[in-house]
C-alpha cells in the first residue's frame, strides 16, 4: 500500500466515523439537517479521496451513497428509520471496502461483492425516484460516469498568447483545437484588444487571445500540458470547476504534516494548482516586492491570476496554520494523535514532486488566524514517539543521576543549577507524555452505534450517556481497553438491562439506560460502564457458582466476592445463550485484558438499581512519579501518586495495623513481605498508600523523597514476583524495585479482613 | 446579393506567410472605397491564427470608418475556423460551405 493509499485509508476511517456519528444524530433528530450536511460532506470527501487513489469500486459505491444522501439534503427525500438504516449498513460497507483496500486486496471477496450489490440496488430503490435529477453540487449520475474517473467538469480556461509565437512557427488554434481531445470545448470567446492600430500592427505577430469553456474528466496536469510549447509565450490561467474545489479542499487536508509548509506547495501536492503556474504567481510577487515594500500573500496573487478558487486557497492556508500550531506546540494541542506507518513525505498527486519555490510563501497572517479548529492534528509514526519516550526516560535518570552528584558535591550553585535542570526534565518529560494521550471520547462514541445495534438485536429500548468524554489516557491503553469495555456493554445490555415489562413493573422507565463514565483518580483512570438494570442477582450467581463448584456449598461469601465470581473463567449465570454474551466466555476474559494493563476492575451493584463495573488503569505505562524508601540497603520505589503520608511507626506496635486518627490502618512490613536479610532500623517509618479507597501502610526502614522514574520492565525471569511492579536504575547506580500499591493494598486489607474472623495474631516481631 | 464596391477577396491561404501581403492589399482596399466592405473567402486554401487577425482586422477598421464588412463567401476551411472560434455569427459569415455567389 503506497503512502498516499495510507493517508487516505486513515482519513476516510475518520470520516466514517464522522458519518455514522451523524446518522445516528440524525436518527435521534430527523430534523436536523446540519447532520445531513456533515454526512454528506464524509461521504463526499470519501469520495474524492477514492478517486485520487484510484480505488473505483469504492468511489462508485460512495457515489451511490452521496446521490441518497444529497436527496435528503434537498429535502426531496425524507430521513425515515429505513433509510438511515440503509445508511449505516453503507457506512459499515465502506468500512469493509476500506479494509480491503488497505491490506491491498485487488479483488473483492465475493461475500464483499454479493453485500455490495445488494446495497447499491437498496440505493438505487431508495432514491430512484429522481435519480436524474442530481444536484449541481454533486456530480451527475454514475450512468454518465464512467468509474474510476472525475465525473466532466466545466474548467475555465483563459489564455492570452505572446507576439511571437506565430513567427516561432506555432499557431495558437491549433493548440485550441487540439483541446477537443480532453473534452468538449462549451464556450470560446476570441479576444483581439490588444491588437494595435492598423498601422502598427504587424500581421506576423499574434495579439489574440482566449476564453475557453472546456468540459473535461482530465486534471489540470493534462490541461496545461496542451498548452507545454507556447507555455514560456502565453499567458495561461486554468480554474477548475467548483465541484473541483470541495475535493482539493479534501486532499489539501489529508497532506501530511511538513517541515514548513509553504502554501504553494500544498496547492500543487493537491493537484490545485501547476508547477507552472505556481513559479509565474511567485514570480509576480517577486516583482510586487520590488517595487513596493510589502509584497501580497501568494495565496492573493493565485487567486488574482485565476489559477486556483478562493476557497481551495483558504482551505490551503488553514491546513497550513494548523501546521504550524501543531509544530509551534506552544500550548498542547487538543488532541494528538500517532498513528503508524504514516511518513511526513507523499508524492504529489500527479504533478513531478521537484518544485523549486524559493520565494517566500506568506501565510495570509489575517486569515491563518481564523484557522479552523478540526484539521489541528499532527501524525507522527509511533515509533518516533516511542524513541522519544525512551529518551526521555533516560535523560530522567541521567538528571536525577546528576542531582545526586550535585547534591554530594555540596557547591550550591552546582545544586541550583541541577535543580532547575530536574524541573525542566520533568516538564519535558510531562509534555512528552502528553503526547501519548488521546482523549477516551472517540472510543466512547463508537459504543452509540453499539448500543443503537445491540438494542435493535435485543428488542429493548435503551439509551447510552456519555460522561468524562475528554479524561485523556494513554493511546496504547486506549486501543486496549476497547475489546473489554465493548464486552461489559454488551453484558450490561444483555444481562443488566431487564425487558420492558419487567422494568415496568418495577416501576422503572421503559427506557434501559448505558452510560459510560471516565475520570482520573489520583494516578489511575477510571473507566465505567453503569446501568440501571437489575443489579447482580447475587443469590443466583452463588447458586451457579456452587452448582459449577467454584466455591464450597457451605461457604458464606460477602456480596462483593459473590460479584468477583463473575470474573472466574467458564461463569455464566444466563440461563438462556443470546447471541451477545451468556456464553460463558468473557468477562474473565475482561478482568485478564485489564490486569495486563496493571488495571482493575470491580463491580459494584445493587439489586433492583443497577450494576457498574469499575475499571482503574493506570495513567501512563512509561515513566511514574516515585517515592524512594529504603530497607536495608534495598531501594524501594512507591509510586508518588499512591502516597497520602508518612508517618512514624509506634516503637511498640506488634499487630498488623495501626490507629491512624482514629482509622484503622493495615500496614505490611517491607522486610517481611519481601523476605529481606537485616536487622530493622530503630526507628521506622510508615508510608500510607491509597489505592483504589483501601488506605495501607508500608513500614520501611528509611526515607528518600520524591524520585523521578522510568520504568523498566521486570526481566522475564522475575515477571511472577507478587508486589514488585518492574525496576530502576537510581541515580548512584543502583537498582530500585518499584512496588506493585494495587497488589499489596489488596494484600494487606485482605489479611486485615480475615484478621478480624479469627482472633488476632500476634506479630512475631 | 447587392453588389456594393470594393469587393476584397483571397485567393491563396490566409496564412501568416501572405500576412504581410494580405494585409497591405486589404487595407488599400478598404480605404480606396466607400461603403460597406464585402469579402469573399470562398477560394481561401488554409487560415490559420494570423488569417483570422486578419479578418479581425479588417473588421475593426471597416467599422472604424462606419462601414460593415460583409464577408460573402467561405470556403469550407474558413467556415470551419470562424466555427470554431465561434465568431461566424460576428463576421456575419455564411453558414455554408458552398460559395453562394459567382462560382468559379
Amino acid at each position: 500500500m503506497d503512502e498516499l493509499t495510507g493517508v487516505f485509508v486513515q482519513e476516510s476511517r475518520e470520516q466514517l466515523a464522522e458519518m455514522e456519528a451523524g446518522l445516528l444524530a440524525l436518527e435521534a433528530n430527523p430534523e436536523e439537517t446540519s447532520d445531513i450536511n456533515a454526512i454528506f460532506r464524509a461521504a463526499h470527501t470519501i469520495k474524492g479521496g477514492a478517486g485520487v487513489v484510484e480505488c473505483s469500486y469504492l468511489e462508485s459505491f460512495t457515489h451511490k451513497v452521496e446521490n441518497l444522501l444529497d436527496q435528503l439534503r434537498d429535502g426531496r427525500l425524507s430521513p425515515s428509520e429505513m433509510r438511515i438504516n440503509l445508511l449505516l449498513d453503507c457506512a459499515d460497507h465502506i468500512g469493509l471496502l476500506l479494509d480491503a483496500l488497505e491490506q491491498g486486496e485487488t479483488t473483492l471477496s465475493t461475500s464483499v461483492i454479493d453485500a455490495d450489490t445488494r446495497l447499491r440496488e437498496r440505493l438505487e430503490q431508495e432514491s430512484a425516484p429522481s435519480v436524474a435529477s442530481a444536484s449541481p453540487a454533486s456530480p451527475p449520475p454514475e450512468a454518465v460516469a464512467p468509474v474510476g474517473e472525475n465525473a466532466p467538469d466545466i474548467w475555465y480556461i483563459s489564455v492570452r498568447f505572446g507576439e511571437d509565437v506565430l513567427r516561432h512557427g506555432m499557431d495558437p488554434i491549433a493548440f485550441l483545437r487540439f483541446l477537443t481531445t480532453l473534452g468538449d470545448i462549451r464556450e470560446l470567446q476570441t479576444l483581439a484588444d490588444t491588437m494595435p492600430p492598423a498601422e502598427q500592427m504587424d500581421p506576423e505577430a499574434c495579439y489574440l487571445g482566449f476564453e475557453i469553456c472546456l468540459e473535461t474528466s482530465a486534471g489540470k496536469p493534462e490541461i496545461e500540458a496542451v498548452f507545454d510549447f507556447v507555455r514560456d509565450e502565453c499567458e495561461l490561467h486554468i480554474l477548475p470547476p467548483h465541484s473541483r474545489s470541495e475535493d482539493y479542499i479534501a486532499l489539501i487536508n489529508a497532506l501530511p504534516d511538513d517541515e514548513r509548509p509553504l502554501l504553494g506547495e500544498m496547492l500543487l501536492r493537491a493537484g490545485a494548482l501547476t508547477e507552472s503556474e505556481l513559479l509565474i504567481g511567485l514570480n509576480s510577487q517577486e516583482l510586487a516586492k520590488a517595487y513596493t515594500d510589502n509584497s501580497p500573500p501568494i495565496g492573493a496573487i493565485l487567486v488574482e491570476h485565476k489559477s486556483v478558487r478562493p476557497e481551495v486557497v483558504e482551505a490551503a492556508i488553514q491546513r497550513q496554520s494548523a501546521i504550524q500550531q501543531a509544530q509551534q506546540q506552544t500550548a498542547p494541542a487538543p488532541r494528538v494523535i500517532e498513528h503508524e506507518e504514516v511518513s511526513a513525505q507523499i508524492e504529489p498527486v500527479a504533478s513531478p514532486p521537484a518544485v523549486v519555490a524559493d520565494g517566500e510563501h506568506h501565510p495570509a497572517p489575517a486569515k491563518a488566524r481564523a484557522a479552523s479548529s478540526e484539521a489541528r492534528m499532527l501524525r507522527v509514526q509511533a515509533e518516533k514517539l516511542d524513541r522519544l519516550i525512551d529518551l526521555v526516560g533516560e535523560l530522567v535518570i541521567a538528571g536525577a543521576s546528576a542531582t545526586e552528584l550535585a547534591r554530594q558535591s555540596g557547591a550550591t550553585q552546582l545544586v541550583e543549577a541541577t535543580s532547575l535542570l530536574s524541573r525542566l526534565v520533568e516538564d519535558i518529560r510531562d509534555s512528552a507524555l502528553q503526547l501519548r494521550m488521546v482523549q477516551i471520547g472517540e472510543t466512547f462514541n463508537r459504543f452509540n452505534r453499539v448500543v443503537r445495534d445491540v438494542s435493535h438485536e435485543l428488542g429493548k429500548d435503551i439509551g447510552l450517556v456519555i460522561r468524562g468524554g475528554e479524561t485523556e489516557l494513554d493511546k496504547s491503553l486506549i486501543e486496549k481497553v476497547g475489546d473489554p469495555l465493548m464486552h461489559l456493554v454488551r453484558n450490561a445490555m444483555d444481562h443488566g438491562i431487564e425487558s420492558q415489562e419487567k422494568r415496568q413493573a418495577a416501576g422503572k422507565p421503559a427506557r434501559g439506560r448505558i452510560e459510560l463514565n471516565a475520570y482520573h483518580d489520583s494516578s489511575s483512570v477510571v473507566i465505567e460502564v453503569s446501568d440501571d438494570g437489575g443489579g447482580l442477582p447475587y443469590d443466583k450467581i452463588l447458586a451457579k457458582a456452587v452448582a459449577q463448584g467454584l466455591v464450597p456449598a457451605n461457604q458464606s461469601l460477602t456480596d462483593e466476592e459473590i460479584a468477583a465470581l463473575i470474573f472466574r473463567p467458564g461463569f455464566s449465570t444466563a440461563d438462556r445463550v443470546s447471541n451477545l454474551s451468556g456464553r460463558g466466555v468473557g468477562l474473565d476474559v475482561v478482568a485478564r485484558n485489564i490486569q495486563a494493563l496493571r488495571g482493575t476492575v470491580e463491580i459494584k451493584s445493587k439489586p433492583g438499581q443497577g450494576s457498574r463495573f469499575v475499571i482503574r488503569l493506570p495513567l501512563t505505562l512509561a515513566i511514574i512519579d516515585g517515592f524512594l524508601t529504603a530497607v536495608g540497603k534495598n531501594y524501594f520505589i512507591v509510586p508518588l501518586d499512591t502516597v497520602v503520608e508518612c508517618i512514624e511507626l509506634p516503637t511498640h506496635c506488634d499487630r498488623e495495623y495501626l490507629n491512624l486518627r482514629g482509622e484503622v490502618l493495615p500496614f505490611l512490613r517491607l522486610r517481611d513481605e519481601f523476605e529481606l536479610e537485616g536487622e530493622p532500623s530503630t526507628r521506622q517509618s510508615v508510608v500510607v498508600v491509597q489505592y483504589a479507597g483501601h488506605k495501607v501502610g508500608l513500614v520501611v526502614d528509611r526515607l528518600h523523597g520524591e524520585f523521578q522514574t522510568v520504568i523498566k520492565p521486570l526481566g522475564p525471569l522475575f515477571r511472577h514476583l507478587r508486589g514488585i511492579g518492574g525496576s530502576t536504575i537510581l541515580g548512584s547506580g543502583e537498582v530500585g524495585l518499584i512496588l506493585d500499591v494495587p497488589l499489596l493494598a489488596r494484600r494487606a486489607s485482605r489479611r486485615e479482613a480475615r484478621s478480624f474472623e479469627p482472633a488476632p495474631r500476634a506479630h512475631k516481631h | 446579393m447587392t453588389m456594393l464596391t470594393p469587393t476584397l477577396y483571397a485567393d491563396n491561404d490566409l496564412t501568416i506567410y501572405h500576412a504581410q501581403a494580405i494585409k497591405q492589399r486589404w487595407l488599400e482596399g478598404l480605404h480606396q472605397s466607400e461603403g460597406d466592405v464585402t469579402l469573399d473567402l470562398s477560394r481561401v486554401g488554409e487560415i490559420d491564427t494570423a488569417g483570422l487577425q486578419l479578418l479581425w482586422l479588417l473588421r475593426r477598421e471597416a467599422h472604424a470608418s462606419g462601414r460593415r464588412l460583409n464577408i460573402v463567401a467561405v470556403s469550407p476551411t474558413v467556415a470551419d475556423l470562424l466555427a470554431f472560434c465561434r465568431l461566424t455569427e460576428n463576421f456575419s459569415a455564411p453558414r455554408a460551405t458552398e460559395p453562394e455567389v459567382e462560382a468559379a
